[in-house]
């Protein structure tokens, strides 16, 4: 069921190739300095990174959600937060790409492949986080355009982004009455927070983005009025197995220095790495990892097949692999004693970097929400 | 324009290399077979001289069937085909009659440019670009760090100790490069994906015109008679430095006759 073609492999491999050569070797300073490296961001789109599910004829690699899932692992094992920041400008990408017009597509799809435009998601609120459908931001028709008024919260990519999906109330309360627009950055009205100070995700800025009479041309609606919350959804199923695919590689970097580590290292007479106490604490350490690539990649193929439990399994997947991720980066923190709390030998910041990832594209809670609504029919 | 590029599979440097105990040939089964790392320079200059002059560039790769690796690897990079030489009877080849049959490979299907990396990580000779010259009779350019192709004019440039030097010549011609003249791309997932659509030709030595006789172990001018491990690597001498480290670093570089 799950073996690799020659063609994965190679990309898997090209992926981790440009990882460790572009980004590891970085990755604690631009976690120290706050640095977005949007040169390196380019470099990547020359592999294809800016549109990895994207359709061909607009300069996307068109791969398949699986595939997506190996290079967002690979990509992570240099920087979970880079790797994380690409999958949130597809996302984007892909939004335009399956629900916009042949004239959106090509106005902004190019452009984003090759990374020249970056994007950003915005949904999130200050106060409407997990309630999403609860959201204020408010579009109001005028003549052929819509004038945006609100703020979104915790953006990533904000400020260096050229492409913004923000989503808007144009009806009615709750779900039906949301549209999602692209808004373009530079466009009058428009503005933003300072960059957040975090507990990880340095390397790429997080800001608030401001709305204030913002006029945006009715051309830049995706979809219909009244779509945008289906849009934001459905964007996020496969934001989540991205999400899921960084921490299992932000996790496996961290498990690999470890057993590296343990058997340099001696006390007692002994390298660590005779210890059969931690020998078992590395078995658990790989198990889960493996049990939540496995269900990683089984619900990117549900994905890619149009598969009817698509939604639960990539809960379930997001929900698996950002937990397994957090604690095995977590432990090989442990194992590496006072060393894994230094910056300088990477761990911490992985760590650190992984901790948002159970919180972000849908908390871990909401998760499990999905989960049992599909199990018990509740809506 | 035609510009042929010789790319070889060697064992993973990252990995312990050996070599065969009963023919004294590389053991290739003891490590991974990757590219040669010179010659991704040799792949990405070729794709830029197909860039900026236009013409197919050909990979041609003398080795086993599991060199197809190496081949999809230059393929994804961004070359248009490929030539594998392979036949039983090549192995245990040596420089010389690498070369031979290389050469014969070349004159079978053309060229106009023949672009190769300056040694290979595994034998390490350094020859094969001076070889293939002579043996096609055309002009060697070798150990370039910059390229120049002007209609059937080529220039390249040498570095060397005081400066550099330039070599003119005109195709068809051979040329050897080294890492300082570009960045090789990573192959796109797009070229990845493209790589097995591309013709790969499969030659043995009868098609490619090369006579048995002057190629494998039996055909080799040069023989491997021992070899030996290399033994490992000894403790290091600290000079501990007591006021007088300057006089203990200069006695232990006497001894070694470095000074």
């Amino acid at each position: 069921m799950f073996t690799l073609t020659d063609d994965q492999r190679a990309i898997a491999e090209a992926a981790r190739e440009f990882a460790d050569e572009h980004l590891a070797p970085h990755a604690v300073t631009w976690d120290q300095t706050k640095h977005f490296p949007v040169d390196v961001l380019r470099k990547a789109a020359e592999l294809g990174m800016g549109g990895i599910y994207i359709r061909e004829d607009v300069g996307g690699s068109e791969l398949s959600r699986f595939e997506a899932a190996l290079i967002f692992e690979a990509l992570a094992t240099g920087c979970p937060s880079i790797a994380a920041y690409i999958s949130i400008h597809n996302m984007t990408a892909w939004m335009i790409d399956v629900f916009g017009d042949e004239a959106q597509r090509s106005r902004w799809l190019p452009r984003m492949c090759t990374m020249e435009d970056l994007g950003s998601y915005c949904l999130t609120e200050p106060e409407a986080g997990s309630d999403a459908a609860a959201l204020r931001t408010r579009a109001d028709r005028d003549g052929d355009d819509y004038v945006l008024n609100g703020v979104k919260q915790f953006i990533s990519g904000a400020g260096a982004s050229q492409i913004y999906i923000v989503m808007a109330r144009t009806g009615e309360p709750g779900p039906r009455g949301i549209s999602a627009f692209v808004v373009e950055g530079g466009t009058d009205g428009m503005s933003f927070g300072p960059n957040e100070v975090k507990m990880g995700w340095n390397a790429q800025p997080t800001r608030q983005v401001i709305l204030e009479n913002v006029c945006v041309p009715a051309a830049n609606l995706l979809g219909g009025e009244g779509d945008g919350f289906r849009i934001a959804m459905r964007g996020l199923n496969g934001g989540r197995l991205n999400i899921g695919a960084c921490s299992l590689g932000g996790a496996q970097f961290a498990l690999d220095r470890t057993v590296t580590y343990l058997g340099e290292r001696e006390a007692f007479g002994a390298k660590l790495l005779k210890s059969q106490a931690l020998q078992f604490k590395l078995a658990d350490m790989v198990t889960e990892l493996e049990a939540a690539r496995t269900l990683l990649w089984r619900a990117a193929m549900a994905l890619d097949a149009g598969a009817a439990d698509t939604v639960e399994l990539c809960a379930m997947a997001k929900r698996f692999a950002t937990d397994a991720g957090f604690e095995v980066a977590n432990s090989a923190l442990q194992l590496h004693g006072g060393y894994g709390y230094l910056a300088e030998y990477g761990i911490e910041k992985v760590v650190r970097d992984l901790r948002v990832h159970q919180i972000l594209e849908g908390t871990n809670e909401i998760m499990r929400l999905i989960i049992s609504r599909g199990l018990t029919g509740a809506a | 324009m035609n510009i042929v590029v010789c790319v070889k599979q060697v064992p993973d440097t990252a990995t312990e290399r050996k070599l065969r105990s009963d023919d004294k040939t590389l053991d290739r089964d003891a490590a991974d077979g990757v590219i040669n790392e010179l010659c991704e320079y040799a792949v990405e200059e070729a794709l830029l001289l197909k860039e900026a002059h236009g013409g197919e560039v050909t990979v041609l790769t003398m080795g086993p069937s599991k060199a197809t690796d190496t081949i999809r690897k230059a393929l994804a990079m961004g070359a248009d085909k490929a030539v594998h030489l392979v036949d039983d009877a090549l192995h245990g080849s040596d420089a010389l009659s690498t070369s031979y049959a290389m050469a014969q490979t070349l004159k079978t299907i053309g060229f106009d440019v023949v672009i190769l990396g300056s040694e290979s990580t595994d034998a390490r000779t350094g020859l094969l670009a001076a070889m293939l010259a002579e043996r096609l009779g055309v002009p060697q350019l070798t150990q370039a760090n910059k390229v120049d192709i002007d209609g059937t004019a080529i220039a390249i440039q040498r570095l060397t100790d005081y400066g550099h030097d330039k070599v003119e010549a005109s195709l068809p011609a051979v040329v050897s490069v080294v890492e300082k003249i570009n960045e090789p791309r990573y192959p796109s997932f797009k070229g990845i994906m493209a790589a097995k659509k591309k013709p790969v030709q499969t030659l043995g030595i009868a098609e490619a015109g090369i006579d048995a006789s002057q190629v494998g172990l039996a055909g080799a001018w040069s023989e491997v008679v021992d070899f030996a491990a290399a033994p490992p690597r000894a403790a290091g001498t600290i000079v501990t430095d007591q006021g007088d480290g300057g006089t203990g670093a200069a006695e232990f570089l006497a001894s070694k006759k470095f000074i």
